[in-house]
């Protein structure tokens, strides 16, 4: 068993130097709307955050799960279908069906998702905010997340914000040092300065502004039906909290005529 | 129903008797439902109800799942996230079925520990809990297989580690690994048997927990005070129980309902708690998530799978006679099976002669041990294998075992237990009677008698 | 006292009626989700309206495109198409009806009734054979310069009308419309 664990440790290592080191790293407990019981996604920092996206991450990172349309969705960004459109105009995705079945690159609609991005071989951002947990323990018990979430968005956010401005090379890549990121050394530049958008609401565009946005939004993609999936378990919890107080009483009906003959000894059938 | 006597179903319309000359199906499902119960039974015999509502959830949502879900290593994951984006309701179908899991294990080890500490296991009940067993080795087998369908990373080098398990085993070893993932590694071939058994197993457990139920409606059920139901009469019997129906169902009812209540506060307001973001990447044969840690229900014998390794004085004791043919490696795989193995012997471990843990002084200090024990080892298992870990989990280990081989065997003959209640009735008389009820046995802080909601 | 007794009783039921009520409330309400994912997904959905540009297809020339899982053909006509589509009698068309799910059923299948445009440049309709569901030739193929279908030999004309063979019906427009200049939205 150890064998096989060291084993894949060790190819962990030749794989990915980034990925294998654990540690300890920063992760700074952000404030987001959507976190909470009853927190939903705010439409105008996912259109900002779909902005930072487009912009600065899209250069490098895909968003391969998800799908054009759903910006338009009312649960999401809320674009009206004619922006939507537009935007998807933007993108090319290859079509396996044209040229004759040899596929062929085309105009994106509002039905294809978003096109993948191996260029440089930056991971897809579509599950980003939920593949990564910002905060642990402690010792392993989990309460941490339990009081402050799974800290994905936060832990987005809080490596964007990371870099010491230290570089080194190793191996013929330039590596970052980051606080946020495990094993403090990454691959990807910095990528956020403060000002690197400009938002059409005229929210602020310090770094840290934008670096929330972009996160903001990757979690609802990462996430998108996040509202309906609160609204049911509260709907569930309700009906299932009335259910069990009238259980309550009704088990308690039911049973004071055994209890009673118990307590007094008064004769009770079953049968009635 | 043998044992217990009652009252016994006559067909009272000309309908009912037509059908009950041709399939007694009627009077069966009369005697199941009517089955007289101990009348003081307490909050710990709501889990068997729990486990059935849990299986039968998790079948219905599997079966949906199915209907949208693709077995292939290119489109597993896809697959999953159409479910969780695109199909009507699919992303909370997909939350239940996975928290679902978990509610399962939580569910059967309360199951567990509740007959290990009444005694429930003790004769006549012996195959009633050796099926249990056997339940719980199919549940295992189930998560292990379901974890693997949604092809992320997680599932990818779990299915690698646990398959791995079995290239433990001298001389056959890497025979049957190929066998079991259909090639030199976890692959397409193994997603598509691992889908199969996972769609087979659960209707193997339904059928197990029909043959459960028929084995402890033969026996009757036990109760908190592990006295058995007088059988002598029909007339004394009905003093000391109460019909299944409305009674037990009810109560059962209730606490179904407040159990479902949390479950679907965790479904809906943090369905991944439980789950480790790894899974969310897609599964990547050249890139091994940092920690690979199983899912929590499974860390108490992983726990004791890792606890054996190369530096224990027994195993390298083993190693040696053996001649090298059981070594660290296998030894751990042997060490997590017997860990279960031991607890389906329990009947013929314990040697006490008093069933319920409630009139034996000694035995509830070293069981409730076994209940820290239980989490010290599911803690020790999430931990990474270093520093003072490995020692914490060989210490849990070596009691688990020791409880069952040692403990339990010797107890029964140094131990002596304190009175028990002549008959259910009085026990149950004593909880509610004009004294308030201290009953003969010590009680443990919140350990009530008999049950229903105060 | 039996006036307290019929009280209490009374009370007990009626907790019993109200727990056996939520009881199955609650119960249908988780019934209905899985009835619920049965129905066309997100992705499904979306796909019932989709944009078709037009801008290439010239005079002439048609373009097949799948739609709810079914070819739709669109045929930008040429003026003899055109001329030969208008110039049939009602009388001739063994269905006289327009088929076209953007007019009322009982609309005539004169030419104007089919086309999409006033000028009856366009033509887009279901390219599926009225008969047992093939996919008609097109391109002038048959007796009347329109469809052919080739598994049981239904001939239809410039407007997609059924002339001759065993197809009972017009082949079906659906619904459709020009939203932006060389835009045809479909559904």
């Amino acid at each position: 068993m150890k064998k096989i664990i060291t084993t894949l440790a060790a190819l962990a290592v030749s794989t990915s130097a980034a990925l294998a080191a654990g540690g300890d790293y920063e992760v700074t407990d952000y404030a987001f709307p959507f976190e909470g019981p009853f927190g939903t996604y705010d439409q105008n920092q996912l259109q900002r955050g779909l902005k930072v996206y487009t912009e600065i991450c899209s250069a490098c990172h895909g968003l391969k799960y998800v799908a054009f349309r759903t910006l338009a969705s009312p649960a999401g960004p809320g674009f009206t279908d004619a922006q939507m459109k537009a935007y998807a105009e933007q993108y090319e995705v290859f079509d396996g069906s044209l040229n004759f079945g040899e596929g062929d690159f085309r105009t994106a609609t509002a039905t294809d998702n978003f096109p993948a991005n191996n260029s440089v071989g930056a991971p897809d951002l579509s599950l980003m905010a939920k593949a990564r947990a910002g905060f642990h323990g402690p010792y392993g018990l989990g309460t941490n997340q339990l009081f402050r979430g799974m800290g994905g968005p936060e832990y987005i956010a809080s490596l964007l914000m990371g870099y010491t401005g230290e570089e080194m090379e190793q191996a013929g890549t330039v590596l970052y040092e980051n606080t946020a990121f495990p094993g403090g050394w990454i691959s990807m530049a910095p990528v956020i300065y403060g000002d690197d958008v400009v938002f059409d609401d005229g929210a602020p565009t310090d770094a840290e502004s934008i670096a929330k946005d972009v996160s903001a939004f990757l979690m609802w993609t990462a996430e998108p039906k996040l509202a309906a999936r609160k609204q049911t378990g509260l709907i569930a919890v309700i009906m299932l909290g009335l259910l069990a107080v009238l259980l309550y009483f009704t088990n308690k009906a039911i049973w004071a005529p055994v209890k009673a003959h118990a307590r007094y000894g008064t004769h009770v059938d079953p049968a009635e | 129903m043998a044992g217990i006597p009652h009252d016994h179903y006559v067909p009272g319309s000309k309908a009912e008797k037509w059908v009950e000359k041709r399939i007694p199906v009627i009077s069966l499902l009369y005697d199941t439902l009517m089955i007289p119960t101990p009348k003081n039974l307490n909050w710990m015999w709501i889990w068997g109800i729990i486990l059935t509502f849990t299986l039968a959830l998790q079948i219905v949502t599997g079966i949906v799942l199915v209907m949208h879900y693709v077995p292939h290593v290119d489109y597993a994951f896809a697959s999953v996230e159409h479910i969780m984006r695109d199909v009507n309701g699919g992303h909370m179908i997909r939350y239940i079925h996975a928290n679902g899991a978990s509610l399962f294990f939580i569910a059967v080890y309360f199951h567990i520990f509740r007959n290990l500490y009444y005694g429930s296991y003790k004769a006549p009940r012996e195959i009633t809990w050796i099926i249990g067993i056997l339940i719980y080795l199919l549940m295992m087998a189930t998560a292990f297989t379901g974890y693997v369908l949604p092809w992320g990373q997680m599932s990818f080098w779990g299915a690698t580690v646990i398959t791995g398990l079995f290239g433990a085993i001298p001389f056959v070893g890497d025979a049957i690994l190929t066998t079991l993932q259909g090639g030199p590694a976890v692959a397409n071939d193994t997603l598509g048997r691992f889908f199969s058994l996972h769609y087979l197993m659960p209707f193997l457990i339904a059928g197990l927990t029909i043959v459960k139920i028929w084995a402890f409606h033969s026996t009757g059920n036990n109760n908190p005070t592990g006295v058995e139901v007088r059988r002598t009469s029909k007339e004394e019997a009905q003093r000391d129980t109460l019909p299944f129906w409305p009674y037990f169902v009810i109560k059962d009812l209730f606490a179904l309902a407040v159990i479902l209540l949390v479950f679907f506060a965790v479904v809906g307001f943090m369905p991944n708690y439980l789950g480790h973001p790894d899974n969310y990447i897609e599964a990547n044969p050249l890139a091994t998530p940092a920690h690979i840690v199983p899912e929590w229900y499974f860390l108490p014998f992983y726990a004791i799978l890792r606890a054996f390794d190369g530096d224990v004085w027994l195993v390298i004791a083993v190693d040696f006679l053996t001649g090298g043919l059981v070594d660290a490696k296998f030894f751990g795989v042997i060490a997590m099976f017997a860990a279960i193995v031991v607890m389906a012997l329990a009947p013929w471990l314990d040697t006490s002669s008093v069933r319920s843990g409630r009139y034996r002084p000694m035995f509830k200090w070293w069981f409730w041990l076994l209940v820290v024990d239980f989490f010290v080892l599911m803690w020790s298992g999430a931990m990474p294998a270093e520093g003072i870990y490995p020692y914490i989990a060989l210490i849990g280990a070596v009691y688990w075992f020791a409880y069952f081989l040692v403990i339990l065997p010797l107890l029964g003959v140094i131990e002596k237990p304190l009175a028990r209640p002549a008959t259910i009735e009085q026990a149950f008389a004593e909880d509610y009677g004009k004294g308030g009820g201290t009953g003969d046995g010590m009680r443990l802080p919140g350990e009530r008698g008999a049950t229903p909601a105060e | 006292m039996a006036h307290t007794e019929e009280q209490q009783g009374t009370r007990r039921d009626f907790l019993y009626y109200a727990t056996a009520g939520t009881g199955l409330v609650v119960t249908g309400a988780a019934v209905w989700p899985l009835i619920n994912q049965l129905n066309p997904s997100a992705d499904v959905v979306a796909l019932a309206s989709i944009d078709v540009d037009v801008a290439d297809v010239a005079e002439g020339s048609q373009l097949t495109v799948q739609w709810l899982g079914k070819p739709v053909f669109i045929r930008h006509r040429t003026a003899e198409e055109i001329e030969a589509a208008r110039g049939v009698e009602l009388s001739e068309l063994p269905d006289p009806l327009a088929a076209n799910d953007n007019l009322d059923g009982a609309a005539a299948g004169t030419d104007e009734n089919r086309a999409l445009d006033e000028e009856g440049r366009w033509l887009v309709m279901m390219g599926v054979c009225t008969h047992l569901g093939c996919v008609p030739l097109g391109d002038g193929a048959g007796d009347f310069g329109g469809w052919f279908c080739p598994c049981h030999g239904s001939h239809y004309d410039t407007a997609g009308r059924i002339r001759r063979g065993p197809a009972p019906t017009n082949l079906p427009v659906p619904v459709a419309a020009f939203t932006g200049e060389t835009t045809i939205t479909l559904g």
